[in-house]
């Protein structure tokens, strides 16, 4: 089963080597990675998506926690949260499917950023299912090209997503 | 470059002073209270050496960094303080990278300084340039590589922090040479460290030390399975304590050797791939395992899948990720094991009733004891280890390599004390003995020390027999010299049909007494077993380095074994043990 975990860590260099190294080296798969700065210019923060079966994830739990640099470790699946991907797909366009094209843009809530005489650059933003239907949707038209940046995920509501849940 | 600061104590009159990358570094070690490094110098840790010159921390010079790396190692394991090594950039710290994996895998506290070509140069390509930090970032607990001479002091204060609290292990602080070289005004070393991401747990969750209460006392077969995470936590006291207030047999790892006396009744020895077969059918048979500070190693365990089938597992470490990384564990425990034994013993209300169940491993110990055949006029190895134990009444402070050698030794020299067995656990590195040899005399300059060798081992680090003579430390090496390298030779015995493939290693020599004599030490070949004890003793008495090159029987196997990838009852060796394993199997 796929897990989203959000790693509180130091922003400094090396870090991002120190964690990758840490899941080739014991064999866990990351299925997509996402760093950027936190609110705090001193720390960074990864929203980790990783597959693996309950023992596994806990394992990666306990040895990303062991990482000096990290500072916390949560796993939010399965927690009420917002998750978010974008995607920038250039995809072929002529003046006969352009139309077509624009329409699918609309029903997405997607952008067209960038036009060119034979392709338009479109950006979307949404959940993993989102973005796989869209850049299916776009397929028939042939996509030359796509950038995603994998997922983002915060806790809803006024609990931050570093915050333990209450316990009792 | 002005030196005039060093050893200038901080006042409040004289707040700061002037002073290079260099000279910080060595008064943070003094500050740390180090006494004694291990190195070996070179271009770009000349600012460090200039300023060790004049300082009171001693420095041995090894004669590779493997060397520098085993010797801190040794040093560590035999003291429980930090050990510490230097090496130069580029090939000096790549040598140091067997050396940091061996600590690493064991959580020996070390921490290594690595010269690193200047700022401007880095990533270039430059003369002895390594990725230093890159490379050993899988074999360190932590490194770092410090950009500016400000940073030296507090990164050195973290390094030792981090090497010796939690799960102890080697840090590795990779120093570029105008970082060391520059002078600046350092006015305190700030030695409160603050490591926002690091928080070991010290004390355990009260609920947990009540479930394993409350599994002991109901327990009828149980079994403490203890590693050297008891040594590191000094907790060797409060473990025999425990033992002797439950009457609750205790195997080891071949890390935790020495957590209790192994001559103590309830003491049941190593137990896993040569463990001994009471303790392997100990596990095998218990209802309760108490797991204490050991990380499950597959060459204790045997299959993981059918590792103490019938045992609910209790597993106590200081380390959360080792909870369950290997074998199920039933309840886990994370914390020093000081303060979960001291907890532990001041909850436990009723002992468990182990009556029959020690009357039981009495029955295997007696049925099925750890011997070797002795023909007449051959010295088997298992019979030098003996004597070497008897004659020191297992308080001596042993090393071993790695092989055979160190098996025979785990199963025969039964330690008395505690940090008194050194041995390469978790990467099995060979030429591990002679350096560690240098670090545990070096850190016990009073105790007895000795290397029990072997022929392949020894030639891995044998340039240290240099060191040994040039500090006239008095290591006394017995060498088992079978001629191979013993124990691929008998792994192909045992599963390659007798293909011996480069395991001879008898041609070639060299002649070790000889070669003890060109490196101004006293040596002697002992061929015949009448003349082993002899020997040891003379060899004990003199206070001066030793070499006995024991020719030992060449094919001679250790057993019992459970063949790599099987379960701990199903042992080969011994019609005894083989029996009982049909019978139950
Ligand atoms: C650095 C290193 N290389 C290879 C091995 C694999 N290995 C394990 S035991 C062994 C033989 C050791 O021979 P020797 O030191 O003569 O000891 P013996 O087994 O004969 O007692 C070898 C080659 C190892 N453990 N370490």
């Amino acid at each position: 089963m796929k897990h989203t975990l959000s790693v509180l860590v130091e922003n400094r260099p090396g870090v991002l080597a120190r964690i990758a190294g840490l899941f080739s080296r014991r064999g866990y798969n990351i299925d997509s990675l996402a760093v950027g700065r936190s609110e705090n210019p001193a720390l960074a923060r990864m929203t980790i998506v990783v597959e693996g079966d309950d023992r596994v994830i806990q394992q990666v739990n306990n040895q990303l926690d062991k990482l000096i640099e990290v500072v916390q470790v949560r796993d939010i699946t399965g927690e009420p949260v917002v998750e978010r991907e974008l995607v920038l797909v250039k995809v072929k366009a002529d003046p006969a499917t352009r139309g077509e094209i624009i329409q699918i843009v609309d029903i997405f809530r997607a952008h067209i950023v960038d036009m060119g005489r034979n392709s338009l650059v479109i950006e979307c933003t949404g959940g993993e299912e989102k973005i796989n239907a869209f850049q299916d949707a776009l397929e028939p038209f042939g996509i030359r090209e796509v950038v995603r940046t994998g997922r983002v995920a915060m806790v809803r509501g006024a609990r931050d997503t570093d915050e333990e849940e209450e316990h009792g | 470059m002005t030196l005039a600061a060093r050893n200038l104590p901080l006042t409040e009159e004289q707040p700061s002073f002037q002073a290079s990358g260099a000279e910080i570094v060595i008064r943070a070690l003094e500050e740390e209270g180090v006494d004694t490094v291990f190195g070996y110098p070179g271009g770009a840790v000349l600012p460090l050496y200039d300023a060790l010159y004049f300082s009171k921390v001693r420095h041995i010079l090894v004669r590779h960094e493997q060397g520098a790396a085993h010797a801190a190692d040794g040093y560590a394991r035999a003291t429980g303080k930090v050990g510490v090594c230097f090496a130069t950039s580029g090939p000096g710290a790549t040598n140091l990278v067997t050396g940091l994996a061996n600590a690493y895998m064991d959580s020996i506290p070390l921490v290594a300084f690595t010269g690193q070509v200047s700022l401007e140069l880095l990533g270039r390509d430059s003369f002895q340039e390594a990725d230093t930090t890159g490379i050993t970032m899988p074999i360190t607990k932590h490194n770092f590589l410090v950009k500016r001479p400000e940073d030296l002091a507090v990164t050195v204060h973290k390094a030792f922090y981090l090497a010796r609290t939690g799960r102890p292990g080697p840090v590795l602080i990779d120093l570029p040479k105008d970082v060391t070289a520059r002078v600046i005004t350092y006015s305190n070393s700030c030695r409160e460290v603050d490591i926002p991401g690091y928080h070991p747990r010290v004390t355990p969750e009260a609920g947990a030390v009540a479930r394993v209460v409350e599994a002991l006392s109901r327990a009828r077969r149980p079994v403490i399975y203890a590693g050297g995470g008891v040594l590191s936590a000094e907790a060797t006291a409060e473990l025999l304590v425990l033992v002797e207030r439950t009457g609750v047999p205790v195997v080891t790892s071949l890390m935790g050797k020495g957590v209790i006396p192994e001559d103590h009744p309830l003491a049941l020895g190593m137990l896993g791939m040569h463990g001994t077969a009471y303790a392997n059918l100990a596990v095998s048979e218990c209802d309760l395992l108490l797991a204490l500070g050991t990380r499950f190693s597959d060459r204790s365990t045997g299959r993981f899948e059918t590792f103490a089938p019938h045992a609910k597992v209790v597993h106590v470490d200081i380390d959360a990720a080792e909870i369950g990384k290997n074998v199920r564990v039933d309840i886990g425990v994370v914390g020093d094991l000081k303060s979960v034994l001291e907890a532990l013993l001041s909850d436990l209300e009723k002992a468990p009733e182990v009556q029959a169940w020690q009357r039981q491993i009495a029955h295997w110990r007696e049925a099925y004891p750890l011997r070797y055949e002795c023909p007449e006029g051959v010295i088997k190895p298992q019979f030098v280890v003996e004597q070497i134990c008897e004659l020191t009444r297992g308080e001596a402070v042993i090393t071993t390599d790695v092989g055979q050698n160190q098996m025979w030794a785990a199963q025969y020299y039964r330690c008395r004390r505690p940090r008194s067995f050194l041995s390469s656990g978790g990467l099995g590195t060979m030429g591990f003995g002679l350096p560690a040899a240098i670090g545990a005399q070096i850190g016990r300059p009073g105790e007895t020390v000795i290397d029990i060798a072997g022929d392949g081992s020894l030639q891995m680090t044998v340039q240290e027999l240099a060191t040994v003579a040039q500090y006239q430390l008095p290591i006394k090496i017995c060498l088992l010299n079978n001629g191979y390298l013993g124990m691929v030779r008998q792994w192909q015995e045992l599963f390659y049909e007798h293909r011996y493939s480069q395991v001879d290693i008898s041609q070639g020599g060299p002649d070790y007494v000889k070669l003890a004599e060109a490196y101004g030490i006293t040596a002697r070949r002992v061929t015949r077993p009448e003349e082993v004890r002899p020997a040891l003793e003379a060899a004990l008495s003199e206070p001066k380095p030793y070499l006995l090159d024991f020719v030992v029987d060449r094919e001679e196997n250790v057993f019992p074994m459970v063949p790599p990838g099987g379960s701990l009852d199903q042992m080969l060796g011994g019609k005894s043990v083989e029996a009982h394993a049909k019978r139950t199997g």
